[in-house]
């Protein structure tokens, strides 16, 4: 029961740059920890434009699938040098980049969830935030039993939120609408 | 006021762990799709949004401290030499939950143009001064009661493309993170008696005109220094914990099943 009405959404604006962005925001990572790695991407619109005015910024948990905050019935406990939220600006050619570490497997109301990354996309343009998830390639059979990717009945569709593996880490590029959109979520 | 759910009230069953949600609040909210705002026509999906049931990564969020503050990020008339031109505010108000809860400790980050309607950003070229004194970047976090302060000028009002002879009304941009990924809150403080109300679509993009209105602070002559600054009370509510969390996360998994 909601005694109190929420205060409405409103878009970032041309100049979301001059407030949002920090220094440290693409490192949800030290530089300097194990198994760190880079997520990149793009941003299209859609008429397959790149979006240079956007913000995407990753949630996540840290490689035991543990969040270092009080609501996680588990108790909270911090990795060194893992700050698990990650924040960046798209650069004049739509791209974006999040220096992070791979999450575990979650556990959800039905058993655990395979490792993912909580998304949220902010641009010029869209009076609300879009969420979305990145899955890893990799993990084909927690993928399979995941419960969110399960509620997503077209398997094209499913696949926007499957990472590619690239040297360094994983491409997750996001199409905000028409061919190949990325599918969003109602949080 | 009912007892909010806790970490406590999260269950244990042999397949898993269910937590409590938070209420969502689509009524509240402009749609992604809303013509009168151009640059909307080709950055909204096409395709419904999915339901995402609340889980562990949708009810935390970072836990950011005083490590994200400057000593002078609160007070955007003091972050250069000389102070700004314009008419010097103060902005403060409470963030809350749709429960009425206060939400403690969480960072409060705004932006806005310079008293002559104009932003120090390389795509803000339209002919106003900008102000060397004036950045228009602030950060703060609130206290243990949810309350926050901000020292700044008031913006002006701006022309932008997207119909004829349109100007946004003055505004301050408010970014939120609240205690959950789900309570992550962009949105845009209004000045009460704005007479550009009328044809702006962001204003107007909200379909209720009632919650349009939540978007407007109001003169706060208590607040107000004397011989000092105007202050504007505007507080802020984000979504509030589900009080039924067992049966609702099962309803929503049961349902995309």
């Amino acid at each position: 029961m909601s005694t109190y009405p929420t205060t409405p959404s409103q878009t970032v604006g041309p100049y979301l740059h001059i407030g949002l962005p920090w220094p440290d925001g693409p490192y949800a990572v030290d530089e300097d920890v194990p198994g760190a790695l880079w997520i990149r991407g793009t941003v299209h619109d859609g008429a397959g434009a790149t979006v240079p005015d956007a913000l995407v910024e990753t949630w996540q948990a840290d490689p035991e699938g543990r969040f270092d905050h009080p609501d996680d019935p588990r108790g909270a406990r911090a990795h060194p040098g893992f700050r698990a939220f990650g924040r960046c600006p798209t650069d004049a050619s739509g791209a974006y980049g999040i220096r992070t570490l791979k999450p575990g497997p979650v556990p959800g109301p039905h058993g655990d969830q395979a490792p993912h990354i909580d998304v949220s996309v902010f641009a010029r343009g869209m009076l609300n935030r879009v969420v979305t998830r990145l899955y890893f390639p990799e993990e084909e059979a927690a993928n399979a039993a995941d419960p969110v990717l399960n509620g997503i009945g077209d398997p094209e569709a499913r696949a926007t939120l499957v990472a590619r593996r690239e040297e360094d880490g994983y491409r997750f590029d996001i199409r905000l609408q028409g061919e190949g959109e990325t599918v969003f979520f109602d949080v | 006021m009912s007892t909010p759910p806790t970490p406590s009230d999260a269950t244990r069953t042999p397949s898993g762990l269910h937590v409590p949600g938070y209420v969502r609040d689509p009524d509240t909210h402009p749609p992604l799709d809303y013509p009168e705002y151009g640059s909307t026509a080709l950055r909204h999906p096409k395709r419904p949004l999915t339901l995402l049931p609340h889980m562990l990564t949708e009810i935390t969020a970072p836990v950011l401290g005083q490590d994200r503050l400057g000593e002078l990020d609160h007070d955007l008339t003091r972050q250069h030499e000389e102070e700004p031109q314009g008419q010097r505010i103060i902005v403060h108000g409470q963030v809350r939950d749709s429960d009425g809860r206060p939400v403690p400790h969480t960072l409060v980050e705004i932006w806005q143009a310079n008293a002559g309607g104009r932003y120090r950003h390389t795509s803000d070229n339209w002919p106003a001064p900008l102000d060397p004194h004036f950045t228009g970047v602030g950060r703060a976090l609130t206290d243990a009661e949810g309350h926050y302060r901000f020292v700044t000028i008031r913006p002006g009002a701006y022309p932008w493309r997207n119909h004829r002879n349109a100007w946004r009304p003055a505004h301050i941009h408010f970014s939120l993170f609240g205690r959950a990924f789900t309570q992550r809150l962009v949105t845009q403080m209004y000045f009460p008696d704005d007479p550009l109300f009328f044809q702006d679509p962001m204003w107007n993009s909200v379909p209720d005109p009632k919650a349009r209105e939540r978007m407007l602070a109001s003169y706060d002559h208590d607040a107000t220094e004397p011989e000092w600054a105007l202050a504007y009370r505007w507080d802020v509510v984000l979504r509030g914990r589900e009080q039924t969390p067992f049966e609702s996360e099962e309803e929503i998994l049961e349902d995309d099943e």
